[in-house]
């Protein structure tokens, strides 16, 4: 027991202190699953768009795919990514395995079906009359789309959000295709699997410490967003 | 060449026939109003001019332009019109980017956006709500949002779906005095649709009367008013007396009808023999204690079966072997001291009968 309250005391201290390697790890942390989340957004809310506004044959099926992917394991998209870029798989001439890009592109695939899933039913929210009294404003394609979206803000807001609280806090696609590499590919969660099981109690909990405290910020910060 | 036309429109609901066979033509500069009870199909009609929907058969054509075409076709006609809907929504913004909704996907330039919206607040009565959230405005306050929202992109053809049907009496009337304002400042063409004869009369230079997704006549609203084609029409109008006989007689004009053991005496060229309906609004019918010595060729007395009052009016129904129905002030029918049983004189000029095929 004191064993772990002395844990405790040492990682607020390393936090206090801005730790270096702390505040690095948090950093690149931030700096991967922010970016795979805004570049996965960037494709997957126009995407939604096109899915929910078009009718094709197999539509309810796709969602419902797609919906079947919200809880897919990350070890199993870190194994697809490592098969897919590793020196034998079809884009292993690329050499990205165990760099920050290929950890992003796994996150990427990680939340694109929350997003995707999640702004589809965010779009069936909106009254077909927005629509019809936007079409007959002269509305075309994008700008209704943005104004549906818009519309839609705070259900898209919380599928983002979702999306970045599983980007941030998953391990299978961070350990598998970026190796854990100290000062190039180690993040927080991977950070916390190996300082554990090499006894570093306090780095864990001080990184884990943090990791609760970002999606805390996340949080607030939605909450503003979302009273304005 | 009309602004708008459609030939032989028809449109389904699953099996249901919503419309059948529309053939309307609006031209540039016209104000016309369909009118008809819910369910007569006026919003479907509306929504296919406006190119949301596509009809199950039959074409629009704009400025002579079929509107079967692409959707970048559709698109660009539907820039120049706009489309004010029964139950307007509001866009999750404030008031001016409301009315400015419209203008930015024109790519209008901002300062010009700022002097239209600007402007048209003024006119809907609405400038000091400008940056008012408009899901928080009542219902007449959001009807003029939505008026000014398609009024402010000058549209070629404004279309408005029972502006005023969902408000109280009051934003009712102002909502009507702004469509006015808005046919004087404007010369837009508008197909206004409502369920209240009064107000096609009052707002449009044309009416329809639309029927379980017909429109059975159209013109003039005098013309329409008091000279119904069919019984539909007539009843639909406000002709409470529909009386049915058959033309006994027929002189310079003037035909005889035998109904109810009575003859009724009224302006038509129907030949002897002919199956008829008589049709008399119930304000054309002056009631005496009695009889007249007028110019009214028809005078009928007969006991009251029923006296009911409404606002400053009196309806009286009175059998004179037929059932007919007045209109008088109540004062008056107080002055006569008409109550049920009593025998009374309807008269009526022949010029106020209206002859109708059966």
């Amino acid at each position: 027991m004191t064993e772990i309250w002395n844990g405790f005391t040492k990682a607020l201290e390393l936090i206090v202190s801005l730790d270096p390697e702390v505040m690095e790890i948090s950093g690149r942390s931030l700096v991967i699953s922010i970016t795979a989340v805004a570049l996965a957004s960037l494709i997957c809310l126009p995407l939604a768009s096109l899915i929910h506004f078009n009718k094709f044959p197999g539509k309810r099926t796709l969602v419902s795919l797609i919906q079947t992917f919200y809880s897919i394991p990350t070890v199993a998209v870190g194994l697809f990514v490592f098969l897919m870029f590793s020196r034998v798989g079809p884009l292993g001439g690329l050499n990205l395995l165990f760099t920050p890009t290929v950890m992003i592109i796994g996150q990427m695939l990680l939340v694109t079906p929350i997003l995707l899933g999640l702004t589809i039913s965010a779009l069936s929210g909106v009254n077909t009359a927005i629509i019809d009294t936007a079409r007959s404003l002269g509305a075309g394609g994008f700008q209704m789309t943005a104004l549906i979206l818009r519309e839609a803000r705070f259900a898209v807001l919380a599928a983002i959000s979702l999306a970045f609280g599983r980007a941030i806090s998953e391990i299978g696609v961070a350990i598998l295709v970026g190796g854990n590499i100290r000062g190039f590919t180690r993040v927080i969660t991977t950070a916390i699997a190996l300082e554990t099981s090499r006894g570093d109690i306090e780095f864990s909990i001080a990184l884990g410490i943090i990791l609760i405290f970002i999606a805390l910020i996340t949080n607030i910060v939605l909450n503003r967003i979302q009273q304005r | 060449m009309p602004l708008i036309e459609t030939v032989k429109l028809y449109q389904k609901h699953g099996n249901q026939d919503i419309l059948n066979d529309i053939n309307l033509a609006v031209e540039p500069g016209e104000v016309f109003a369909l009118i008809g009870p819910t369910w007569a199909g006026k919003t479907t009609l509306l929504r296919l001019l406006n190119l949301l929907d596509t009809p199950r058969s039959g074409h629009i054509y704009y400025q002579g332009v079929d509107t079967a075409g692409s959707a970048g076709l559709r698109a660009d006609l539907r820039r120049r019109m706009a489309f004010v809907f029964q139950k307007p929504v509001a866009f999750d913004m404030n008031v001016f980017d409301n009315i400015a909704a419209g203008l930015k996907w024109r790519k209008e330039k901002k300062s010009e956006i700022h002097k239209k919206v600007e402007n048209m607040l003024e006119i809907v009565g609405m400038s000091d709500y400008r940056q008012r959230k408009a899901n928080t405005l009542s219902g007449g306050e959001m009807q003029r949002v939505a008026i000014a929202r398609a009024v402010v992109n000058e549209p070629e053809l404004l279309l408005m779906d029972e502006p005023s049907a969902n408000l109280d009496a009051a934003s009712s009337m102002k909502v009507e005095a702004l469509i006015t304002d808005i046919i004087r400042l404007y010369n837009t063409t508008i197909i206004i649709s409502t369920h209240d004869m009064a107000q096609g009369q009052r707002l449009a230079d044309r009416v329809g009367v639309m029927l379980d997704g017909e429109i059975l006549q159209s013109g003039d609203w005098r013309q329409v008013f008091n000279s119904p084609h069919n019984e539909d029409v007539a009843s639909f109008v406000g002709v409470e007396n529909i009386i049915e006989g058959t033309v006994a007689s027929s002189q310079d004009e003037i035909v005889s009808i035998k109904a109810g053991g009575n003859e009724i005496q009224a302006v038509s060229e129907y030949p002897v023999g002919k199956e008829v309906g008589a049709c008399i609004r119930p304000e054309d019918i002056t009631l005496a204690k009695t009889r007249l010595s007028t110019s009214a060729r028809n005078s009928f007395a007969g006991p009251i079966k029923k006296i009911v009052s409404f606002g400053v009016l009196a309806r009286v129904e009175i059998d004179c072997g037929f059932p007919l129905i007045a209109l008088v002030t109540k004062r008056s029918a107080e002055e006569m001291g008409l109550e049920r049983g009593k025998e009374v004189y309807a008269s009526f000029k022949a010029t106020a009968v209206h002859v109708i095929n059966r």
